[in-house]
């Protein structure tokens, strides 16, 4: 996020239709060469074409937009000057699980291979429960990198750590090797729609999943390069997670753009079991001050 | 002079009896065995549809899921990295310590360690996701991983293995091919190109002997970075019980117990099959016995280190863990591993009565099914207690019980192990003949009339 940039954007919609306006670009080619192919049923949403005009797409054909295809080697590089973070703020977490619904949605995962998990936390048996969405930390000293035999899995210089599942030989050594237990595996076939299969492989959509491959959350750099937002912190309707680049100090969770620093500095962020020297790239919020009763937030 | 050739005379005729009766047990005709070997084949054939299974649909089939990533297979597979072991420990460390009484051991024990690390390495293909992409571990192999370490060492160690058992049998596969004269022509020939045209000459001794001393010494330190390295594809994580400095020493030390332990076994049944009462004494289970009590003492050692300082501590995730084994689901297999597995050896062996061949056997067994629930206790448990709890997943992910495919390709392996030693053991001498020879004219030999 260019500082400017995310300054004009203060109204979530506003974001959601920037976002949308390269999908709709894509999808205008797409729609064009195959008008009649869109598929019965699925939530119609609107997206704006370059002309700006606003037309009506089936969701369905959205999730397989991406919009940007970066090739393996551009892949392994990562996004230049830039050093991407994420901040978690525990105290508004309601446990919407919307960020789970998106995620999926996206990387057209099944339920039983959630990229994102919000976990029912409690530290000890006389403080509240809270919840902690949780997804890769995307660590500077990331275990599973460093234990992978083949270099499927990779640090950039960007901060986000990807899977190459067209390398990987599922040996499962980075699952065991992960202290957050970040890492999905592909057990069986995954359950993907021929669509979805015959889309081309990026490490950067981690779309098609591969059988006996592993897979995480990947920090969406596939929106990010389309100058967007990752899908979980659009879709939170609680504002708890905030995406932005510690190379310029910003954050935004797509309403309120913030200094990374002043954020972490005045509520005492913290990065998750930090003594393990993985240096997260996530921080979290201490879940202080909640207006809400953790009871009527469980599902 | 005449007194002399008296002595010549009766040598050479005794190496005649001895050569003959130890070439006897090559390619020895019997029922039994050929249903054992059917058998084996059976148990094979169903690990490989088993495993035909596992290719299809993937691993799907197995029990394991995200949390429990590793199953039986990776606890198997350390199970016949300990196994292979033994090979250095008898064929060298025990040779090098000039322990007379063991040679004819070693190659029972050579011929273990090379069919468990084949199986080993065969068995750590089957765990892989993509076994289709294994050259990936070439092509794109990264020095760091302690996979690679892994590969590295098991392949030198399968050579060393390989060349510890074959050279020193040339000799003696050079007898095959003069004395063995009514065998199938495909033998005869198999045997005069391994011989390697091998003729007894000074030189060609002088070279052996090199060779084998050099080989004696280097499988040693191999011997213990194959261990101590599978040790470390564990102590490079944080998960509780793997994260500790104590696993390697604790691995080799529980290796070189089970080796103990399997060559026991291996001998009460070779002896049996092949008759060889004669060289195979009730005195080398009496001293192998005592070896295993040494041993099983040192395992001790190292398995109180193991637990007594999470024990004392209790720290979070390494205190559940700790729980888990002492009195939660794992508690009976656990006290198994401890109790019948580790103590009995002990206490039983002490004894002079606990050294007798059949109670020693029995023994063994009881310290080789330890041996394989304490790999099992190794990998899963620990693999159930991550950091963050374990939320929102279904029933079977909070649990392991392998599925039918795995204990078919377990047992496949085994088997695998079993036809690999018969095998051998069928093709070859089992007891080192020349050595044998050299041992008896240097007066070295206990009386064979036991
Ligand atoms: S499972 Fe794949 S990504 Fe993970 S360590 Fe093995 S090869 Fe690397």
């Amino acid at each position: 996020m260019k500082k400017n940039e995310t300054k004009r954007f203060t109204r979530r919609s506003l974001i959601k239709y920037t976002g949308l306006l390269g999908l709709g670009s894509i999808l205008g080619v797409k729609l064009l060469s195959c008008t009649s192919s869109s598929k019965p049923g699925g939530k119609m949403i609107k997206v704006m074409t370059p002309e700006g005009k606003l037309m009506e797409v089936n969701e369905t054909d959205m999730s397989m937009a991406h919009p940007h295809f970066a090739n393996i080697e551009e892949s392994r590089k990562g996004i230049p000057g830039r050093k991407f973070v994420m901040v978690v703020d525990l105290a508004k977490c309601k446990n919407a699980r919307e960020c789970i619904r998106a995620c999926e949605h996206h990387h057209n995962l099944t339920p039983d291979r959630p990229f994102i998990k919000v976990l029912e936390i409690q530290d000890n048996p006389r403080s509240a429960p809270y919840w902690m969405p949780k997804k890769c930390f995307q660590c500077d000293n990331p275990p599973c990198v460093k234990v992978c035999p083949v270099g499927a899995t990779y640090k950039r210089s960007d901060n986000i750590v990807l899977i190459d599942n067209e390398r990987c030989i599922g040996c499962r050594f980075c699952m065991a090797a992960c202290p957050y237990s970040a890492r999905v595996f592909n057990w069986g076939k995954p359950k993907q729609s021929q669509d979805v299969t015959n889309i081309k492989y990026s490490p950067e959509t981690s779309t098609p999943s591969k059988i006996g491959t592993v897979e995480k959350c990947d920090f969406c750099p596939d929106m990010i390069r389309g100058k967007k937002l990752p899908h979980c912190i659009t879709a939170c309707p609680n504002g708890v997670l905030y995406f932005g680049d510690a190379n310029e100090d910003t954050v935004t969770n797509g309403e309120d753009t913030v200094r990374l620093s002043k954020l972490l500095r005045d509520k005492a962020g913290y990065r998750y079991l930090e003594e393990l020297g993985t240096e997260p790239n996530v921080y979290y919020l201490p879940p202080v001050d909640r207006l809400f009763p953790f009871k009527d937030t469980k599902a | 002079m005449t007194e002399n050739n008296t002595t010549q005379q009766d040598i050479k005729h005794r190496d005649d009896h001895v050569i003959k009766k130890l070439l006897s047990t090559v390619g020895r005709p019997n029922p039994i065995f050929k249903i054992w070997i059917i058998a084996l084949l059976v148990i094979i054939f169903v690990g490989c549809f088993a495993y035909y299974r596992q290719l299809r649909f993937g691993l799907i089939v197995t029990s394991m899921r995200d949390y429990t990533s590793w199953g039986i297979y990776i606890s198997n597979f350390v199970f016949f990295v300990a196994v292979s072991l033994i090979g250095s420990l008898v064929s060298s460390i025990l040779k090098l310590a000039k322990v007379k009484w063991s040679y004819p051991l070693t190659r029972i024990s050579e011929i273990i360690a090379v069919a468990a690390i084949i199986c080993a390495a065969v068995i750590i293909i089957v765990d892989m996701g993509r076994p289709d992409r294994f050259l990936n571990v070439i092509f794109y192999g990264r020095i760091q991983s302690p996979i690679i370490w892994d590969v590295l060492v098991i392949m030198t160690y399968l050579i060393i293995s390989v060349l510890l058992l074959y050279l020193p049998m040339l000799p003696d596969i050079a007898l095959c091919r003069d004395r063995l004269k009514n065998i199938s022509i495909w033998r005869q020939k198999m045997y005069k190109i391994l011989a390697l045209n091998w003729q007894n000459k000074p030189g060609q001794l002088r070279r052996l002997k090199k060779t084998s001393t050099i080989l004696e010494i280097m499988v040693i330190p191999v011997a213990f970075a194959i261990h101590t390295i599978t040790s470390w594809l564990f102590a490079t994580t944080w998960r509780p019980g793997w994260d500790s400095t104590n696993l390697g020493p604790y691995f080799v030390s529980g290796a070189f117990m089970l080796g103990a332990a399997v060559i026991i076994i291996a001998m009460f049944f070779i002896r049996r099959s092949f008759r060889l009462e004669d060289f195979i004494t009730n005195d080398h289970f009496d001293k192998m016995a005592k070896i295993l009590v040494l041993l099983s003492l040192v395992y001790l050692y190292f398995n109180i280190n193991e637990y007594l300082g999470p024990a004392f501590k209790m720290v979070g995730v390494e205190g559940e863990h700790i729980t888990e084994l002492f009195s939660g689901d794992y508690a009976t297999m656990y006290w198994l591993v401890q109790i019948p597995g580790l103590m009995l050896p002990i206490l039983v062996m002490l004894f002079k009565f606990g050294r007798k061949p059949f109670v020693v056997m029995i023994v063994s067994f009881f310290v080789l099914m330890g041996a394989w629930f304490k790999r099992f206790l190794i990998v899963i448990p620990s693999l159930q207690h991550p950091y963050l709890p374990i939320q929102d997943v279904d029933e079977s992910y909070l649990h392991y019980y392998p599925s039918w495919e795995e204990w078919a390709i377990t047992l496949a392996s085994f088997a695998g192990v079993l036809l690999i030693i018969t095998v051998l053991l069928k093709l070859f001498p089992i007891i080192p003949i020349q050595e044998y020879i050299n041992h008896q004219d240097n007066g070295e030999v206990q009386s064979t009339d036991k």
